[in-house]
């Protein structure tokens, strides 16, 4: 009995084997493939989902996580039609792609807002300007900034507890560039996660602690933590990170547009081409439901018409760019 | 009785009564270590459970991710798992079993032999993104088996094959030399002995070994990961058994896929509250599941282990 248990298992994987050989033709009709970001993800899972239902299941899309720098490898190789990105494409990914034959349209979808926290308990701080940011997480504070008194001599006599996103995060690549000027350039020694939630927990137990991440964190979280105004450099006013705020660009410099890059040869299909028109008409809604800042009314009409003229190529020319006007960014000349 | 004699049985009584008293302060220790394990274990189930069971409704199994936490489920994710773990069964235990078998019965004593078996026995400490990797750049790009279930069956199988042949050949060894002695001795050639004798007598063993491998690559996220698994999917893989002929379909194999793990570790990285329940919920689904497969396995034993005689 039991050695005819054996012959079903190598029976079954015979069929399988056998199985494999009739695949190849049966390709997947009407499927959408995006990948990359996880910061673009919830939008991009958010305007899937209904757009599936809007086709009533007749188009198919599928949304992975890969990180922009892994979503732009699978695209520049041609293994998907969209790609999320919480940066602009840079200059080795564009020749990555160049080298490839893959052309693109770079659509900017929402905003991602980079709040900085501290605990409610906080009483010194009611705003803080870009230079404090500065010596707090700039290279050469590592092991010496470890006191709030350090930054300013009016601050208190309380240790200093830095929390922020890991090295691998498009978060930190952006933050670091706006505050300390060069990217990736930061001190090591902060708590570092992936996992916003854990910033947030981390920043919601110490009184002494200042931690920064995207806005959607700190608005499901607004009973643990407060948000600061940052005031920037050149500017009067401190302003408060906000719906408002981000989109009237007046919050800077850590507000920043996140992007999709659409393949030009996938434009060609009509799923993929109804399914970045969705994107684009339904974006400002389903953004804000997931917790980002939407763009400007014009800034969607103007994707839109990018996107139908195939406008092809990036605006920033393989740059990341601080402070950058979205209406000036979409009239660009664009570079492949 | 004389004095020497009763100083003799005091002695003797005390010596038995202090190694009485070691006994049962081992004992203590021994319930305290287990304690530490068990109830460790017990309140994250117990905390999970708490968290998670409003969640767990018919529609939780039944509907598919979405933005929105109360009506997220995770049925591309179960049937996901499900799907990877058959492959990952189909491929591992006959691999697994006839390298076990080969290196027991049939492998000559040499230096090669030996550094095979270092070998295997090192690959079960490799961690888990080197078997993705590899994968990646085998199955993905030389095979060009694509981002699909079979993909990620077979780098499993990969991950748990070390642990299937290390039990194997455990199980095997606890097998009386008498009974293959008088199996050759009777003129079976070892084919036959392995068939008749080794392989059933070892398959509870295996069956172990079968159950630890498959407990670990259920909760494998990281190679699935880099074979690249989706996170939104709300469509099904085309089903194995159709109505119209041939009636079975291997489409399934090929199609895109997520897992449960990943399923929790991104609803457990969102900003809003309430999908943090729904990753305790999957989380429970996820034990109950490793658990049935465990149960089944150990049935299965049991019920061989039965039919074994000598």
């Amino acid at each position: 009995m039991i050695k005819l248990k054996h012959f079903k298992m190598l029976g079954a994987v015979a069929t399988v084997a056998a199985g494999l050989g009739g695949f190849s033709a049966a390709a997947l009709a009407q499927t959408v493939k995006i990948d990359g970001s996880s910061t673009v993800y919830p939008i991009s899972e958010a305007v899937a989902e209904d757009f599936q239902k809007a086709k009533k299941g007749k188009v198919r899309v599928t949304v992975g996580i890969s990180g922009t720098g892994g979503g732009f490898k699978k695209f520049c190789r041609g293994e998907t039609d969209i790609s999320d990105a919480s940066r602009p494409i840079l200059e080795k990914e564009m020749k990555a792609c160049a080298k490839a034959g893959i052309r693109y349209v770079e659509l900017p979808v929402a905003y991602d807002a980079l709040t900085v926290v501290i605990n409610p308990k906080n009483t010194w701080i009611k705003e803080l300007k870009v230079e404090d940011l500065k010596k707090m997480w700039e290279p050469s504070a590592q092991g010496k900034v470890t006191n709030w008194k350090q930054v300013n001599q009016a601050w208190p006599d309380r240790g200093l507890k830095l929390f922020g996103p890991g090295a691998d995060s498009g978060t930190f690549d952006y933050f670091t560039d706006a505050i300390n000027g060069k990217e990736k350039a930061s001190r090591g020694d902060y708590t570092a996660s992936e996992d916003d939630n854990v910033l947030v927990q981390g920043v919601a137990r110490d009184v002494g602690a200042i931690g920064y991440f995207g806005l959607a964190y700190y608005v499901e979280n607004k009973d643990k933590l407060k948000a600061v105004p940052i005031l920037n450099k050149g500017a009067s006013k401190a302003v408060m990170p906000s719906l408002e705020t981000v989109m009237d660009g007046s919050y800077q410099p850590l507000a920043r547009p996140i992007f999709i890059y659409v393949s030009e040869k996938a434009m060609t299909r009509p799923e993929v081409k109804e399914f970045v028109e969705y994107y684009l008409t339904h974006g400002a809604q389903l953004s804000k439901e997931v917790g980002y800042v939407p763009l400007g009314k014009q800034h969607y009409d103007l994707a839109m018409k990018n996107f139908k003229a195939k406008k092809l190529g990036t605006g920033f020319g393989g740059k990341a760019e601080v402070g950058v006007k979205l209406d000036d960014l979409l009239q660009r000349e664009a570079k492949l | 009785m004389s004095d020497a004699t009763a100083v003799k049985v005091r002695e003797i009584r005390a010596l038995i009564a202090r190694h009485k008293r070691w006994d049962v302060i081992f004992g203590i220790i021994g319930v305290l270590s287990l304690m530490i394990g068990v109830l460790t274990f017990v309140a994250l189930f117990l905390d999970m459970v708490i968290d998670g069971a409003p969640r767990l409704t018919w529609d939780f199994f039944t509907n598919f991710p979405s933005r929105k936490p109360n009506q997220a489920g995770i049925l591309s994710a179960w049937v996901g798992t499900t799907m990877v773990m058959i492959v990952t069964i189909c491929a591992a235990v006959p691999l697994g079993v006839g390298a076990g078998v080969y290196l027991e019965e049939y492998a000559p004593r040499n230096w090669m032999t030996d550094l095979i078996e270092i070998n295997v026995t090192n690959l079960a400490g490799v961690p888990s993104i080197v078997y993705g990797l590899l994968a990646l750049g085998l199955f993905i790009y030389e095979f060009g088996l694509g981002q699909s279930v079979l993909t990620a069956g077979l780098t499993l199988a990969l991950l748990i094959l070390p642990v299937i042949i290390v039990a194997t050949r455990e199980a095997i060894r606890s097998i009386p030399a008498a009974i293959r002695e008088g199996s050759y001795a009777l003129g079976a050639t070892k084919w036959q002995t392995a068939a008749h004798h080794i392989i059933p007598y070892s398959l509870p063993g295996i069956l172990t070994g079968v159950i630890i491998g498959l407990a670990r690559a259920i909760g494998e996220t990281a190679p699935i990961i880099t074979v690249g698994a989706l996170t939104f999917i709300a469509f099904l893989p085309p089903a194995p058994v159709q109505a119209e002929p041939p009636f079975v379909s291997f489409e399934w194999l090929m199609s895109g896929f997520t897992v449960m793990p990943i399923q929790m570790f991104n609803w457990t990285s969102r900003p809003e509250a309430a999908f943090q329940l729904n990753a305790a919920a999957a989380g429970v689904v996820l034990l109950v599941m490793t658990l049935s497969m465990n149960a089944l396995a150990i049935y299965i034993r049991y019920r061989l282990r039965k039919n074994i005689k000598w």
